[in-house]
């Protein structure tokens, strides 16, 4: 496993984004974006609603695509293969690039054990036994810091947890079928300040494990669990730096004009 | 069981035999049809096919019941030879499905989009989404609906009278005529004889509270499922 705190130049490439643009129908959603996330790190994406954080994301694991009149250009990269190439499913990859989404999204008619196990079923190489299933069902909700909240109704329905826990089993769902990256938009914006410190932390302790990046309305969570951020304004990335240095002095006067607030 | 018309006494166990057998059919061909067509609609709105399904839908949905049964019977009964309660089922299984396929199609039209993304962002085939995570979720008002036509088409008349036809005996053959509770209720309302009469009420009553069970059992599927699932 790599130091965690690296230079850039000892960690890889996860995801290499090269002049992607987006659409929807004949509207622009992301212009000609290239943008690098490292492996192994937590990565925010930040900027004013609407700039096109989300359709950024939901390009890397090609979930734009399912909504109708969508399109994109441009390559991405994922560890060197591009995700849009022709032979490329779109299916496989989601396997290997987990994605939580704003509002906690547990499937309503399963259980809270099955809610985490229900990517295994689909994962390569045919479902586990019901030990093992039990045993990556454990490992992901302590990943996800549930499973002392829920170990004793693991068969009880998800919509019984709170939104905060809901959203915590959607991570850990996310997480049983072991992702190379971690894809998260906007994951605390309908949540209760405890429920976004857990989350938090979550991230944190994920930061050497997984590959994440997360896009964020808040800039205090972006300092706090991001060692790079990127900063988009009309659909075009304006600029990627290190959290500190994005923050304190950025490269671009409308990153700074964003940040000390002055719009969006 | 019923005596020769005229006679004293009689019941109607046959009818209520019948009745169920007949539903039974329905259900068995009409659900999977509805719940399929309504998933197909609601999943693939625009396609031609998604049109022409809506448009055979609308049709048979504002087709007379005994229009329904010539048609039954013209398939069904003329080829054969011979009255079946097959294709009595199969007269009201085209009563029901198009009642099941709007249920399901604004069941599944209810399933918040969120949902189907997650399941598709696990990597879920769109296959697979429909099947095991919306046509789950919306599975308990599809079940209200699907009674609610339950009920409802066990009261049909009309589409019986060229297809099961009715039967004074016994049966549970679904090659042979059988007899139902709507037509027993009308050949005994028809009679001349005040006792028959009094039978056909007999048999009113007992599809009333068939009818009543069923409904009852829609409401409570519905309250069991939403009141819990209800976000
Ligand atoms: N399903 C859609 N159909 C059509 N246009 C869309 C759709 N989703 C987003 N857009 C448009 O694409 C642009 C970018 O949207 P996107 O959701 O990526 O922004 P965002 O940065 O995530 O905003 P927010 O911070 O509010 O979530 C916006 O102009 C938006 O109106
Ligand atoms: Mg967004």
């Amino acid at each position: 496993m790599p130091p965690t705190d690296a230079s850039p130049a000892a960690t890889r490439t996860a995801l290499d984004v090269q002049d992607l643009s987006a659409w929807f129908g004949a509207q622009p959603a992301v212009r000609g974006v290239s943008v690098g996330f490292r492996e192994r790190e937590v990565a925010a994406i930040i900027g004013p609603s609407g700039c096109g954080k989300s359709t950024l994301l939901r390009c890397l694991n090609r979930m734009h695509e399912t909504v109708p009149t969508a399109r994109v250009e441009g390559r991405v990269l994922l560890f060197g293969t591009d995700v849009y190439a022709d032979g490329i499913s779109p299916i496989a990859l989601r396997r290997h690039v987990g994605m939580v989404f704003q509002r906690p999204s547990p499937f309503p008619t399963m259980s809270i054990r099955d809610n985490v196990a229900a990517g295994l079923r689909v994962r390569g190489g045919g479902a586990p036994s019901r030990a093992e299933t039990d045993r990556i069902v454990e490992r992901a909700l302590r990943r996800s810091a549930l499973w002392d909240e829920v170990k004793d109704r693991l068969k009880a329905s998800a919509i019984g947890l709170s939104g905060g826990q809901q959203q915590r089993l959607c991570i850990a769902r996310a997480l049983a079928t072991e992702p190379a990256v971690l894809l998260l938009d906007e994951p605390t914006a309908s949540l209760d300040p405890i429920s976004t410190q857990k989350v938090e932390d979550l991230l944190y302790e994920l930061r050497s494990e997984v590959t994440v990046v997360i896009v964020t309305h808040n800039m205090q969570q972006a300092a706090r669990v991001s060692s790079s951020t990127a900063f988009m304004l009309a659909g075009e990335l304006v600029e990627m730096a290190p959290t500190a240095r994005l923050f304190t002095a950025p490269a671009d006067a409308r990153t700074e004009a964003y940040i000390t607030g002055r719009f969006g | 069981m019923p005596e020769p018309i005229g006679e004293e006494g009689g019941g109607m166990a046959n009818a209520i035999v019948g009745t169920l057998i007949l539903v039974g059919v329905a259900i068995v061909i009409g659900l999977p049809v509805g719940i399929g067509a309504g998933l197909y609609l609601a999943e693939r709105r625009g396609t031609w096919l998604a049109t022409t399904v809506r448009f055979l839908a609308d049709v048979l949905n504002g087709l007379p019941s005994i229009v329904v049964g010539i048609f039954a019977w013209q398939f069904l009964v003329r080829p054969v030879g011979h009255f079946s309660a097959l294709a009595g089922g199969v007269a009201l299984a085209a009563m029901m499905i198009p009642m099941v396929t709007r249920t399901t199609e604004e069941m599944v039209r209810l399933v918040p989009v969120s949902l189907r993304e997650a399941a598709l962002a696990l990597g879920y085939t769109r296959w697979r989404t429909s099947l095991t995570v919306v046509l789950r979720t919306a599975m308990a008002g599809i079940v209200t609906g699907a009674l609610v036509a339950v009920a409802r088409i066990a009261g049909e008349t009309a589409p019986l009278f060229f297809t099961a036809l009715g039967n004074q005996f016994m049966s549970t053959s679904l090659r042979e005529a059988i007899a139902a509770l709507p037509l027993q209720i009308f050949n005994y309302a028809i009679s001349p004889y005040e006792s028959a009469h009094a039978l056909a009420w007999a048999g009113a009553v007992v599809l009333i509270g068939l009818v009543l069970v069923v409904s009852v059992a829609a409401r409570f599927a519905t309250r069991a499922r939403f009141g819990h699932a209800a976000d």
